[in-house]
């Protein structure tokens, strides 16, 4: 440590840090533009320039680093007139356009204008103009008021791995641009509306909307991923008119996604119900809610009486709150209807006995940035969970290995050791064969739980090397991604995968789907288990038991069955057939407008309060950030009087506050007996490798019902739609279509049309058909046989 | 991603600028190939009579694994990239201190007058190209030209017919 003097105060530093950061800590403000904690060192505005003593010119605080016995004076005659004279030259080509200025009210450089700027200026010639970049649907700009701090520049470098902006030009000329114009890719593109100090960069969907003195912040969690990323909603009057980063360093740090920053448009889409709505004569109709809820209490009590608890089911989105979970399942049990589940898109649930409490990422979220290897398991991390993948290029910066085995090319933003893209039919194999070389290497005899599937295994050079390496690495984490829990085979993938890192002393990691999947688990959302995971004497059917058995009626929350589930058209016909379907949903729309009878209408996460439990096992609790819409009610609420309705004792909670604190006081007084991840599994028939595969992935902005109805996001070009079929040029030859093309797609007795687009990430006998899209919402499952013929 | 676009783009650089691209980085170590941008634009503006297309600069990011922006910064950067046709002879006048002194003023008129254009324009034929630069560090010796990689000093009038006459 070495001492230092800023304005004549004592304080100890870090060699080698530099005076702002400093400066930031001990409270003494220097203003800034180029500066950003997050960002690499450019000293390109001289905002921050501060006196040293026995320096002859004053210096750039933010590329000074301490000295012993440095006294630094910011507030000097000498740093105050060094610091004017800069921002007066930082002023000369910026308009005065303020007043219409989306950035006006919350602009750095109007505010340290306030502050070190003069009132008149002496710039008499004519100031630059720079003409506007298009950056796609998210990111509008004015570039004329761009003061080339770089900011944006290095965030695209430096955090989201895409270097779409540069410098273009020189001297006077300089503009920030990308030189040929597109859509940012970019799944984290929006930060730099934040970066921007100026108005050059602000957010096109807000554009001219309101002001910032109008707005009330809301603190909320981002309801799209299991990280659980902190946002503010900003609401005028009741309206939510965006959303902006959070700091928690240990979720999202400064950023989040654009998924998590325009989704709120969701919230204002047209399809949502305010009134519940009961379907008669096969219309709906409006109705109050006593009428909606005796309708539904009736009609749950007749499926029971004549056929039995057993012939309901109970399905929940992963992205219900904790409250919501527990209270539903709750319900359900009461009811002695055990048919629970909230996994929409996973099909093999064979292992779910010897499963953790709740899918994890076995390590605190910083902790990934850590690690030494990272072995993705069918990830697709940074469109799955975009501030995961984020961390995980930050560990690959600082030259850990990741390796990636998947059923195709990911356009990873971090660079890969390897990666092996494999048929969905060999992606067990090719786990297994790492698995086996792990314990031939290490010479051990292999458990009886996976023996009788690796003794069939081959093992190859490449799988010595990843298990070898996995084995090396100080920290190494197995993160098991949406391919891995979709996969028909999913219990040998999570199986293996725990083998694997017993034996390398790996950590393993489960991303899982939505914002709640670990609450889901936890509130007893599962077939099998109920609250605090507690093993139920009854074991129900997961929902894509649920669906293919045909039930006779439904209860739906938060789900769009055709959209959100793995098996589609089993889904529709499933919900189309039933005698009852009630949703509970802030949307009418789909096969649910067309087949339900009962919609209640819930709030979207905006208008509820709650609490999410993230992959870390952070339980966040949030509040309203407006009021419910119309009629529409917070889903706990709802549920809690239909509660009531069914005389279920111990429904009279006054606030999800106390729904929560019960199920804490459960998960605090029983016992979860401890998972062992040792599913006994029998030898695998493979099949072929040569018959043509549907592969599926939910692209970014398709994942759940709020994204799904963001116009932005879906303009956006990273939005995977429209809906495709996507395979490489040698299948295209093949079957002899080509980009732009409608080729017939089967599964089963299914088919649809679609584009053609020709995808050479797509591996051999393979067809990629993305999920989450009304075209493909007939289809059967996400890994399964298909055919395509030329339409 | 960039290897199949490497194998898309790098069949637009000739054999003998890849030779020479080689040559350049084997001269970088090799954490900073990116350092052989300059070199490389020198060599395939050359190939492609003396200005760079955008595929042409996609190719050289894809050669060296560089993203797109870092190439169109450089080259966005630096006068001697051409993004646009130049003619066969691209005349390159100094508009420094020292030849301004000397009286470039005259050495571009005459330029203008003989050629027909403006500085900064082509010639219908397309065999030259008048360009104002700065400094070409030839001061003692101004008023001075650059064309190709022949510099041409203490310029007159008379001089420059001397020289024009003398280009294909």
């Amino acid at each position: 440590m070495v001492k230092i003097e800023i304005d004549g105060k004592q304080v100890e530093a870090e060699p080698g840090s530099m005076i702002i950061e400093v400066a930031d800590r001990e409270g003494v403000h220097i203003p800034r533009f180029c500066y950003h904690r997050k960002l690499s060192i450019a000293a390109n505005c001289r905002m921050c320039i501060v006196e040293v003593e026995k320096m002859g010119k004053p210096v750039p605080a933010c590329a000074t680093p301490v000295t012993d016995g440095m006294c630094v004076f910011t507030k000097s005659e000498k740093a105050r007139a060094s610091q004017k004279a800069v921002m007066e030259f930082l002023l000369i080509n910026h308009p005065l356009d303020c007043p219409i200025c989306d950035q006006g009210g919350e602009c750095e450089l109007q505010d340290v204008s306030l502050g070190f700027g003069q009132d008149i200026s002496r710039f008499a010639e004519g100031k630059r103009a720079v003409k506007d970049k298009n950056l796609g649907p998210l990111v509008a700009t004015d570039m004329t008021r761009c003061i080339h701090c770089t900011r944006c520049v290095r965030f695209g470098q430096e955090i989201a791995g895409v270097p779409e902006l540069g410098l273009i030009g020189r001297g006077e000329n300089t503009e920030i641009g990308m030189y040929i114009e597109h859509s940012m890719a970019s799944e984290l593109s929006g930060n730099i509306i934040d970066l921007c100090p100026v108005g050059a960069l602000t957010s096109k969907p807000f554009r001219f909307a309101a002001r910032a003195w109008e707005l009330r912040a809301h603190a909320s969690i981002a309801a799209h991923d299991c990280v659980g990323s902190n946002i503010y909603l900003h609401t005028r009057c009741s309206e939510i008119m965006r959303a902006v980063p959070n700091d928690n360093e240990a979720i999202n740090e400064t950023w989040i996604s654009d998924r998590d920053r325009y989704s709120y448009q969701g919230f204002a889409s047209d399809e949502r119900v305010t009134r519940p709505l009961l379907r008669k004569e096969g219309k709906w109709q409006d109705a109050d809610w006593q009428t909606a809820f005796q309708v539904t209490v009736d009609s749950l009590k007749k499926v029971i009486a004549e056929h039995g608890a057993d012939q309901v089911g109970v399905i929940l989105s992963p992205n219900a709150t904790l409250e919501e979970h527990y209270l539903l399942q709750k319900l359900a049990r009461a009811l002695d209807c055990h048919n629970i589940d909230h996994r929409l898109r996973e099909t093999d649930f064979s292992d779910q006995a010897s499963l953790s409490q709740y899918p994890s990422l076995g390590m605190p979220i910083t902790k990934l940035e850590k690690q030494d290897m990272i072995f993705l398991l069918g990830a697709n991390i940074q469109h799955e969970q975009p501030l995961l993948g984020h961390r995980v290029r930050k560990a690959s910066l600082q030259g850990a290995n990741v390796t990636a085995l998947s059923v195709m090319q990911h356009a990873y933003n971090f660079s890969l050791n390897s990666q092996q893209v494999v048929h969905p039919t060999a992606f067990v194999n090719a786990l297994a064969a790492i698995t086996k070389a792990a314990y031939q290497h290490a010479n051990v005899q292999v458990p009886a739980h996976i023996a009788a599937v690796l003794e069939t295994i081959d093992v190859d050079v490449t799988a010595q090397q990843i298990a070898e390496q996995l084995k090396d690495a100080d920290k190494a984490s197995i993160i098991l991604g949406n391919t891995a829990l979709y996969h028909p085979q999913a219990a040998y993938v999570r199986t293996l995968a725990h083998a694997l890192a017993q034996q390398t002393g790996a950590s393993v990691g489960t991303v899982s789907d939505g914002a709640n999947s670990a609450g889901a688990c936890l509130a007893g959302s599962l077939p099998h288990r109920g609250p605090a995971g507690i093993t139920q004497n009854n074991t129900g059917l997961d929902t894509q038991a649920m669906f293919a058995a045909g039930l006779k009626a439904y209860v739906l929350f938060n789900v769009e069955p055709e959209l959100d589930c793995a098996n589609p058209g089993v889904a529709s016909e499933a919900v189309a057939k039933a005698d009852f379907v009630v949703a509970m949903n802030p949307y009418n729309a789909g096969i649910l407008a067309q087949y339900g009878n009962v919609i209640l209408p819930i709030v979207p996460v905006s208008e509820t309060s709650g609490t999410f439990i993230n992959i870390e096992g952070i339980w966040q609790h949030f509040a309203a950030a407006t009021v419910a819409q119309g009629q529409a009610r917070p889903g706990w609420k709802v549920l809690r009087v239909l509660g009531n309705l069914l005389e279920i004792e111990g429904f009279n909670y006054v606030s999800s506050q106390e729904v929560c604190d019960e199920i804490r006081e459960i998960i605090n007084t029983q016992n979860f007996t401890s998972a062992d991840n040792e599913h006994m599994l029998v030898r695998l028939e493979t099949a072929s490798s040569e018959t043509l595969w549907r592969i599926t992935q939910w692209p970014i902005y398709r994942v759940d019902n709020v994204v799904r109805r963001a116009p932005a996001l879906q303009a956006a070009a990273s939005s995977g739609g429209p809906a495709a079929v996507h395979f490489n040029r040698h299948l295209a030859d093949k079957l002899q279509l080509t980009d732009g093309d409608t080729a017939i797609v089967k599964q089963g007795d299914e088919q649809i049309r679609l584009k053609v687009a020709v995808n050479n990430a797509i591996p051999n006998h393979c067809a990629l058909v993305p999920g989450g899209f009304s075209e493909t919402a007939n289809l059967l499952d996400s890994f399964a046989e298909l055919t395509i013929v030329r339409s | 991603m960039a290897l199949q676009q490497l194998s898309q783009t790098a069949d637009l650089l000739s054999e003998a600028s890849r030779a020479k691209i080689d040559m350049w980085l084997k001269k970088y170590p090799a954490e900073q190939q990116r350092s052989a941008v300059i070199p490389a634009l020198h060599i395939v503006q050359e190939q492609n009579q003396g200005w760079l297309t955008t595929e042409l600069l996609d190719a050289v990011a894809d050669y060296l694994a560089l993203p797109k922006i870092a190439v169109y910064e450089v080259a966005n950067f630096y006068s001697m990239f051409e993004l646009s046709p130049v003619g066969r002879h691209k005349i390159c006048v100094c508009s420094s201190i020292s030849c301004m002194l000397c009286d470039n003023e005259s050495i571009m008129q005459h330029l203008e007058k003989r050629l027909g254009i403006k500085m900064d324009e082509t010639t219908q034929d397309g065999k030259f190209t008048l360009k104002r630069v700065e400094c070409l560090a030839a001061c003692r010796n101004a008023p001075v030209l650059q064309i190709g990689h022949q510099y041409h000093e203490n310029l007159t009038p008379e001089k420059i017919d001397a020289i024009l006459d003398g280009l294909e």
